[in-house]
């Protein structure tokens, strides 16, 4: 099935894949944990989507189809790179298509469509661990967790608002997972954080550098922090998108000039151009 | 149009034709071969086979022709490679006080047994351009062969262990730890933060050793030994049961001999900090070995107050292929998050600005 010779199928040996596969499950176990894992080096650049790159080698079989985005978009040069590493080492078929797709690899978003029950998401994630603004310390960092010791973040998210009114954090905006565990949701912007909560397909997090995976199983509940006078607020640019006039969707500030010129549109490439299509003969008709 | 801001197919192939042009440079420049690269760049070669993690002068050699003498890019070339093969199990301990050796000084001791032999080194050459390797001309004259090879050289640190002087290390019976396949956590093992630091930044590691000299640390180092050479390395397979000789590597071996005031159950003795690396790398070896004796502080019961001596620090940032690919990801498009965080500073902006009107009226 592999199309480099040389190379397993999806390029991990079946013993790492084994490894990882060993990782994922734990992870599903213990819904927003960090399992340590030996993640292996990869041919692309650790900051690049090793650990989600692992992740979805791990889980690909040939009759997966897979989409890759990368800030929303398909056609993002990193998302391109990925789809073609994997076209290369594994031969799967890909698609852009959102409902198409058995697999999604993604950085920076969750797509705009809800996933559905027989879908996997795998976020490329870049630095796992929640907590490591306020404690950089690893061995500290667990303790915290192990303890469920999260006045840090609370006190730090606080300090927002007693500042400056509102929780200024924007994206990988902190999230408790299932009651107990406090996650990274990788810097997808916060606007994407209810979409995780009893999302319906599995979602999986890959960090190669650090070394880490986790997991959040189908239908499991995850809240982004806040208090009970500050509830969460996801933040969007308050316009509609110039190609599909959606107005509830992740937009993309696009300057279209030095003139203070611009426009907003969709970052979820698919589903704009979905609703394009969908408006287009009914535009025609009118 | 704004789809010309997303990247695309056609210009990653574009791309990629132009940087192999770049690679390839002038044409009407004969082409480097490989072995030019691995003969006449042979301490690049080793520098990328120690951050490359894998002994192959070769693959070394051909990543530094790929990689446009980016050593760090071949290092990560090398890596990728590495991390495909099979691993079959854990050598039987190199035995250095075996080695063949090219060199080998003390700065301890004036002479001891198997001399000082100083080997290729630059250690007392004038740095002065010299002009007459731009002529490129047939090569010039050769060392003179010496009357005798080296003889049976103990190590320094032994002499000083058999006198009680030198602390021993205690050995383990256990196969040592290998974090290319089990991530690094804390405390972290000494085995494990020796491959940490034969695998780390030549760079990283000479600045905190280079540290711990200036009062970052305590550290007190002699050169007990630096030997340069090839030792055999031997390989029991488990359908043998005893060990057969596999081949020979080329390897550097520094041990450092440092102070250590004793303790209630300990004498004053002197403690070591060891350096091992693949090839001829002195820099690497004596700063590795600096890095090692300052991450013992906490086993030694010295006060932990330098960076080179925090662990999570030193071993969590010393992999340079880990430190460029996170660093050069920022490269990478954010512009979602970028996105948010606009409209986060629009928001306390205007919150500011509509503060500071009400005030004002």
């Amino acid at each position: 099935m592999s199309t480099m010779d040389g190379y397993n199928f999806a390029y991990l040996d079946e013993a790492t894949k084994r490894m990882i596969r060993r990782a994922i499950l734990k992870a599903v176990a213990i819904p927003g944990h960090q399992i340590p894992f030996g993640a292996r080096e990869m041919p692309l650049p650790y900051g690049w989507g090793t650990g989600g790159i692992q992740v979805t080698a791990s889980i690909l079989g040939p009759a997966d189809t897979l989409k890759v985005i990368d800030q929303g978009a398909d056609d993002t040069t990193n998302a391109v790179s990925i789809r073609r590493f994997f076209t290369r080492v594994a031969g799967v078929e890909t698609t852009a298509r959102t409902g198409e797709a058995s697999i999604i690899q993604t950085r920076h978003r969750i797509p705009e469509k809800p996933l559905r029950e027989d879908q996997i998401i795998v976020y490329q994630v870049p630095q796992p661990e929640p907590l490591f603004m306020l404690e950089p310390r690893r061995a500290e960092a667990k303790r915290l967790h192990a303890l469920a010791d999260y006045g840090l973040m609370h006190v730090r998210l606080y300090e927002d608002i007693a500042r400056l009114g509102h929780i200024a954090k924007a994206y990988d905006y902190p999230v408790m997972v299932n009651a107990r565990y406090l996650m990274s949701p990788s810097p997808i912007p916060a606007f994407d954080n209810p979409k995780m909560h009893r999302m319906a397909a599995l979602q999986l997090f890959g960090a190669g550098r650090e070394k880490r995976i986790y997991a959040i199983p189908p239908h499991t509940e995850v809240h982004s922090l806040d208090f009970e006078d500050h509830p969460f607020r996801p933040i969007r640019a308050p316009h509609a998108c110039a190609l599909c006039r959606s107005t509830d969707t992740y937009l993309d500030e696009v300057i279209t000039d030095d003139a203070g010129g611009r426009m907003f549109v969709c970052s979820d490439t698919d589903f704009c151009a979905e609703r394009q299509a969908r408006a287009a003969p009914q535009e025609a008709a009118e | 149009m704004y789809v010309a801001v997303k990247g695309g197919e056609r210009a990653i192939g574009a791309a990629h034709a132009w940087l192999e042009e770049t690679r390839r440079g002038d044409p009407a420049v004969p082409e480097l071969s490989v072995a030019q690269i691995g003969q006449q760049m042979p301490l690049a070669v080793d520098r990328v086979m120690a951050e490359g993690s894998c002994h192959d002068r070769f693959l070394a050699a051909l990543a530094i022709k790929q990689a446009k003498g980016d050593l760090i890019e071949a290092a990560f070339l090398l890596r990728a490679y590495r991390t495909t093969l099979p691993r079959f199990g854990a050598s039987e301990p190199l035995d250095t006080a075996l080695m063949r050796l090219r060199r080998r000084i003390s700065a301890t001791y004036k002479d001891l047994p198997g001399g000082q032999v100083l080997g290729p080194t630059f250690d007392y050459t004038h740095r002065l351009l010299d002009f007459a390797l731009a002529a490129e001309g047939e090569p010039r004259a050769s060392a003179p062969e010496a009357a005798s090879a080296v003889g049976v050289t103990p190590r320094v640190t032994e002499l000083l262990a058999r006198e009680g002087l030198m602390q021993r290390e205690t050995p383990v019976e256990a196969e040592p730890g290998d974090l290319t396949r089990q991530p690094l956590a804390f405390p972290a093992a000494r085995d494990v933060r020796l491959q940490n630091l034969a695998r780390g930044d030549e760079g990283f590691l000479l600045a905190l050793g280079y540290s711990t000299q200036r009062g970052y640390g305590h550290a007190h180092p002699f050169v007990g030994e630096i030997r340069v050479g090839h030792v055999a390395v031997e390989f029991t397979p488990p359908e043998l049961g005893f060990p057969i000789e596999i081949g020979e590597i080329g390897i550097t071996e520094c041990q450092m001999v440092n102070q250590f005031k004793g303790s209630r159950t300990e004498p004053a003795q002197f403690t070591r900090g060891y350096g091992l690396v693949f090839g001829h790398g002195e820099r690497r070896a004596m700063a590795m070995s600096l890095v090692d004796r300052a991450l013992r502080a906490q086993e030694l019961g010295e006060d932990v107050t330098a960076p080179a001596q925090d662990a999570e620090f030193v071993l969590y940032h010393s992999d340079n292929i880990e430190a460029t690919g996170f660093v050069e990801h920022l490269k990478l498009p954010h512009y979602v998050d970028f996105q948010s965080e606009l409209e986060n500073l629009r928001a306390i902006r205007r919150t500011a600005e509509a503060a500071l009107r009400e005030a004002a009226e």
